[in-house]
This record gives structure tokens, C-alpha cells and sequence, in this order.
């Protein structure tokens, strides 16, 4: 199998794995061996996480926003990937490149936009109120609101890219097989392109989900540190105050709920099959 | 009144006349082949019959009605697709199951019919399996059973077999004819496989570029068909040049009469016969019997009839099967003599 082309492709893999666990693995591992040793040992820090009632907000908060994040994205995602799979190719081009826009704008701008559109006298709040529509300003920042949309708005594309290439995968005869065979259009979502798409549905719920669990930038800035998730208070911890037995727990404690997350989400087959390739 | 009319379909591709004026009438519980070779149309066709794509002009009757406009989901006909498209997240019976459920039958009724279904295919014991635990041959059934389970007005079946092995389609093939038989339902065959439409087909429709060029039953066009294509494609044969002035006809190298049926009665200057190998004897064979000679180019040998590569002496070469116990090898390079009973030669012109 391995002839001398496929061997020296591998050699060429070589720089990118050192760097990796160079600048990956290794301050992972610092990071770990930090939370055993710092402040009063491993058993306090980590005791600490279920006992602290800041970091029980924090959590809950994190959850909340995650778990709202990642829902309200993939129905939004989910009707622009089976959109586009009923365009024409002129169009698909179109929308994909509508899709792919936002991945060519800083998070950072991203989020300053996000403000003044949502702000108390930004863009939406004068114009709901110079039409009438409000007489008083909604608070859609520096709250989980603001966040909550930041961060759809950063996920959407990640959530239609994966959406998309397993739609794409389901065989279209069996869409028409089912509209041979009397099913109407509600029927055929439901009983046809639903079910196949569970397993595209489940990856991508995943890749957001725990994206979302360790998001900084956006909920920094669109939370205005009053909606504290746990990357925030993390690096929060580290900079301002200086605790590294917290930071590196915490951090450590969230690296082990997403591993946890994903071992989990590998032992069902759809997932398998969806990250593995093979078994049809 | 007819059952099922095409009347005179066209569907273009852009400049790509896929379909091209076809006309064609089916009797209720008929089984008719679509047979010709690749892009022809056929499976164009078979689309349009179930409303898949809308054709540029032409009308599709059932029952004297037009059925042009009607979605897929209306036409209450079943389609087995090549590679049967099953649900891969049903099990057999799930997948049987269907067409009933979106019918909204109710569940004791669907339970029933599901069972039947089951018997009807030999399934029963695989009910709960998913189509990726079944072999081709069990998924085929279940495409068949999911078809079939609302009571269709039309079959349409597109290559259904093309996928499996040789002895795998040929009991499938008699699977086919018996649910033809059970279920009395109009079975719609497309193949690109002659044998098969001469085989298992009430009637055949030979396409070619779009257009049907020849349908009649299988012993007809195999016996008389009146189009060299047809002629050609199914079965063997072999074409030499042939003439008729006075009433006999010049061809193989020698003079012959042809019986009534045959011949059209008229002197033409040129003509083509046709000869399929199978019906080439070796010898002079009997009185009133064509003989000629002609010289064995190539010698294959083929269990119980050996293939010759014959030429005559106008240089035009056919094939011949012959049996085995006939000639052997050290035929090769001789001058033989051959016979061929008049009935057996076919004329176009
Ligand atoms: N969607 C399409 N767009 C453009 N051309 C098409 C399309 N579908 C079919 N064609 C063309 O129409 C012609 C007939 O195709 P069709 O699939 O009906 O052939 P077929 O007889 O079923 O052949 P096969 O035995 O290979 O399945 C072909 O030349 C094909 O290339
Ligand atoms: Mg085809």
C-alpha cells in the first residue's frame, strides 16, 4: 500500500503535526498540569467549580446561550441548506456566496455591527420607533438577546456549509420514489428529508453546540460583561485577576465536557457514519 | 376505451429531442417492454408516464383522460427505480408500509396488506431488516412489494434488474412474471437487455433516438420484423445483399424461391436478407432447402454449437451456429457447403 508517493505525502504532514503539538497539545497539557498544581492543589480548584456560586452562573448562563444559539440556528440554517438544494446552479452560486460573506468579516466588526444595530439608539430601536411601532427603546444588547443573535449570526454559515453537503448526499430518487409512491409535499419532508438528514442534523447541532461552549470574542463584546459566559470569565480570571488555579480548572473542566460530549455523540451510528464516511 | 395512451410525445433537452413524437396504446394488465440501447429514451419516457419531467408537447391518456397535468403523487402509478431507491431509515416492512400510511389507511388494514405484500415476495422473515442488511435481490422484492402495496394502475419498472447477476435476474425474471400474473396489474419494463424483453414481454416497443421504430409482440418482431434495426438488435443476425427478377431471388452466392409469406411479391433490384445463425444447417440439408458454400474464416468453439465465421464468395461474411457434433475445428480455411430452410430468411427493403 504504501508506495513511494503516499510515503512522502506523509512526510509532508510531518511540519503541520509538530507544530500542532507544539502549539496545541503541549500548552493543553501546561494547562492541565496547571489546574492540579496551582492555589491550594487539585482537589481544592476543582472542588471549587461546583461549589462557587459565580461559576454556577457562569455555567448556566453558558449553557442557556449555547443551547438557544445552537437551536435557533439550525432551523435557520436548515431552511437555507434545503433552499439551496432546490436552486438552480446560477442561483446555488448566488446563495453560496451570500453564505460565505460573513467568513470574510472580523468577529470583532461583526460584533461592533451588531451593537450599532441593536443599541438602545441604534438602526432597529429609531426606526421600530420613528414608525411607531415601540415608545421605548427594546433592550436587544449587552444582555443574552445580543449575544443570542451575535452568535446565530456567526454559526449560520458554519451550520448550512454542513447542512448542505449532507443534503446534497441524500439520493434524489428516493425523494421521488416517495412522490411515486402518493406522498405530498409535508409528507415528503417530514417522512422523507427529515429522517435523512438526522445524521447531518446531529453533526452539525455538535460543531455548534460545542463552538458555542467556548465562544470569547462575541459574547465580550455583545454580553457588555453583563452576560458573562465561561470563555469570557475564564480569560477574565487570567488577565484581571489573576487567578490560575480557577482559569486552568475551568478551562480544563471544559475541555473534558466536550470530549465527553463527542465520545458520547460518536457511540450512536449516524454520527459514525457522518464523521467515518463508510457504511451506508 | 383505451387504458393508457401516449399520443405523440415530444421532450426536448435543448436541441435534444430525447423523445421524438412517441405514440403508444397499452391494454390494461398487459406486460410491455421498452427495449433499446442506451439513450434512446426509454427511461425519458418512463419519467413522463410518472410525471417526473413535463414534456414539451404530446398528451399521456389513462381512462380517456389527460393526465399531463397532474403531479406524481396523483397518478397512482408505481415506479421501481434502478437501484430501487428504498428508505434507508424504513425497515422492509416500513418501507412496504408507505404508500399506505401517506394514503392514510388505517392500522389494521395497513398491518394486512403489509403481510400479504411480505407472502407476495417471499419477505416475511426479513420484515424488520433495513435495506443495507439485504442482498440486491431482497431489496429488489422489497422495491417490488413498496410498489405494488397501494394497488397501482401502472408499473413502471426502469432496468430493474440491470444491477444483479446472471442467475440472480434470471429468477428474478420469473419473480417478475408471476407478480405480473398474481396481481393483473399493466407492468411498464424498460431494458436494454433483449433477451430479457423477448423473454418475459406480452408486448415489446423497440426505441431508438427517441422514437418507438417498431412494437409488436416478442415472436412477431423476432420473426418478421419489417426495420433492419429491429432486425439487428434483437437477436443475432446477419445481413448479405440480395435481388429478385421473375419471381426468384439471387442471394448467398445462389438462386432460391421464397415462401408467400415472405416474399413481397414484387422484383427489386436490391434488397437485404436476413439469416439469424441459429437457423444455418450444415450440409445441403433437404429438397427445396437454400444451399450454398461459403468458406470457414473462424472457428469458436461453444459447448453444444460451435460459432463459424463464414464468407461467401462475394466476399460478404456471416456468422453461423452450428452443432457441435458437426464440424470441429479442421473446418477452418475449408470451402463447406451450408443450407438454411426458406422460411428462415427475412427481407427488408
Ligand atoms: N436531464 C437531462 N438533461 C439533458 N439531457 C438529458 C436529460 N435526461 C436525459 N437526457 C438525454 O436524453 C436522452 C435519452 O435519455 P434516457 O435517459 O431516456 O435514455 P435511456 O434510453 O433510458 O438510456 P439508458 O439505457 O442508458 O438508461 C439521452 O441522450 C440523454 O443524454
Ligand atoms: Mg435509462
Amino acid at each position: 500500500m504504501s508506495s513511494r508517493f503516499e510515503r512522502f505525502a506523509l512526510y509532508l504532514t510531518v511540519p503541520a503535526g509538530l507544530l500542532v503539538i507544539l502549539l496545541y497539545a503541549l500548552p493543553i497539557l501546561q494547562v492541565l498540569g496547571l489546574s492540579l498544581t496551582e492555589g491550594q492543589g487539585a482537589i481544592a480548584n476543582y472542588e471549587r467549580l461546583f461549589t462557587s456560586r459565580a461559576v454556577a452562573g457562569v455555567v448556566q448562563t453558558t449553557l442557556a446561550v449555547s443551547i438557544s444559539t445552537t437551536v435557533i440556528t439550525m432551523v435557520i440554517a436548515y431552511v437555507i441548506a434545503f433552499g439551496m438544494i432546490h436552486m438552480s446552479d446560477r442561483q446555488r452560486k448566488v446563495a453560496l456566496l451570500m453564505v460565505s460573506i460573513p467568513f470574510w468579516v472580523s468577529v470583532l466588526v461583526r460584533a461592533f455591527a451588531w451593537i450599532t444595530i441593536l443599541r438602545s439608539q441604534g438602526v432597529l430601536n429609531s426606526g421600530l420607533m420613528s414608525i411607531g411601532a415601540i415608545t421605548e427603546p427594546i433592550q436587544l444588547v449587552y444582555n443574552r438577546v445580543g449575544v443570542t443573535i451575535g452568535m446565530v449570526h456567526y454559526m449560520v454559515p458554519f451550520a448550512v456549509l454542513l447542512l448542505y453537503a449532507n443534503l446534497t448526499d441524500i439520493d434524489r430518487r428516493v425523494v421521488q420514489a416517495a412522490r411515486s409512491l402518493g406522498a405530498r409535499p409535508v409528507s415528503v419532508f417530514l417522512r422523507v428529508w427529515l429522517p435523512m438528514s438526522l445524521p447531518g442534523i446531529a453533526v452539525a447541532s455538535l460543531f455548534i453546540l460545542v463552538f458555542s461552549l467556548g465562544f470569547l470574542i462575541t459574547p465580550a463584546l455583545l454580553g457588555g460583561g453583563r452576560t458573562l459566559m465561561i470563555a469570557e470569565y475564564i480569560s477574565v480570571q487570567i488577565s484581571n485577576t489573576g487567578r490560575w488555579d480557577l482559569a486552568t480548572s475551568l478551562s480544563a473542566a471544559l475541555l473534558i465536557v466536550v470530549g465527553l460530549l463527542l465520545a458520547l455523540a460518536l457511540r450512536s451510528p449516524a454520527m459514525r457514519a457522518a464523521f467515518g464516511g463508510s457504511s451506508k | 376505451m383505451s387504458f393508457l395512451v401516449v399520443d405523440s410525445l415530444t421532450m426536448t433537452y435543448g436541441p435534444l429531442r430525447a423523445l421524438n413524437d412517441v405514440s403508444l396504446t397499452v391494454k390494461e394488465g398487459e406486460f410491455i417492454s421498452l427495449l433499446g440501447p442506451s439513450g434512446s429514451g426509454k427511461t425519458t419516457l418512463l419519467m413522463s408516464l410518472a410525471g417526473f419531467n413535463k414534456p414539451t408537447s404530446g398528451r399521456i391518456l389513462l381512462d380517456g383522460q389527460d393526465i399531463i397535468a397532474r403531479e406524481p403523487e396523483d397518478r397512482d402509478f408505481g415506479f421501481v427505480f434502478q437501484g430501487y431507491a428504498l428508505f434507508p431509515h424504513l425497515s422492509v416492512s416500513g418501507n412496504i408500509a408507505f404508500p399506505l400510511k401517506v394514503r392514510k389507511w388505517d392500522a389494521v388494514r395497513i398491518r394486512a396488506r403489509v403481510e400479504e405484500m411480505l407472502a407476495l415476495v417471499g419477505l416475511k422473515s426479513l420484515a424488520d431488516r433495513k435495506p443495507r442488511q439485504l442482498s440486491g435481490g431482497q431489496q429488489q422484492r422489497v422495491a417490488l412489494a413498496r410498489a405494488l402495496s397501494f394497488g397501482p394502475r401502472v408499473l413502471l419498472l426502469d432496468e430493474p434488474l440491470s444491477a444483479l447477476d446472471r442467475m440472480l435476474r434470471e429468477q428474478m425474471q420469473t419473480e417478475l412474471r408471476r407478480l405480473h400474473r398474481e396481481t393483473g396489474v399493466t407492468f411498464l419494463y424498460v431494458t436494454h437487455d433483449q433477451q430479457e424483453a423477448l423473454t418475459m414481454s406480452d408486448r415489446i416497443a423497440v426505441f431508438e433516438k427517441g422514437k418507438i421504430v417498431e412494437e409488436g409482440s416478442p415472436t412477431r418482431l423476432f420473426k418478421s420484423p419489417t426495420t433492419r434495426f429491429v432486425a439487428e438488435f434483437l437477436g443475432e443476425n446477419n445481413f448479405v445483399k440480395g435481388s429478385r427478377a421473375n419471381g426468384v431471388w439471387q442471394g448467398f452466392g445462389t438462386s432460391f424461391s421464397l415462401p408467400e409469406q415472405r416474399d413481397s411479391g414484387e422484383d427489386a433490384g436490391s434488397a437485404t436478407l436476413w439469416l439469424r445463425p441459429g437457423d444455418i444447417g450444415f450440409g445441403t440439408g433437404r429438397d427445396g432447402d437454400i444451399s450454398f458454400t461459403a468458406k470457414v474464416e473462424d472457428f469458436v468453439f461453444g459447448g453444444t454449437h460451435n460459432r463459424l465465421a463464414l464468407r461467401l464468395r462475394s466476399g460478404e461474411t456471416f456468422v453461423a451456429s452450428i452443432s457441435a457434433d458437426l464440424v470441429a475445428e479442421d473446418a477452418l480455411g475449408k470451402d463447406l457447403t451450408f443450407h438454411a430452410r426458406p422460411e428462415a430468411v427475412g427481407v427488408l427493403r
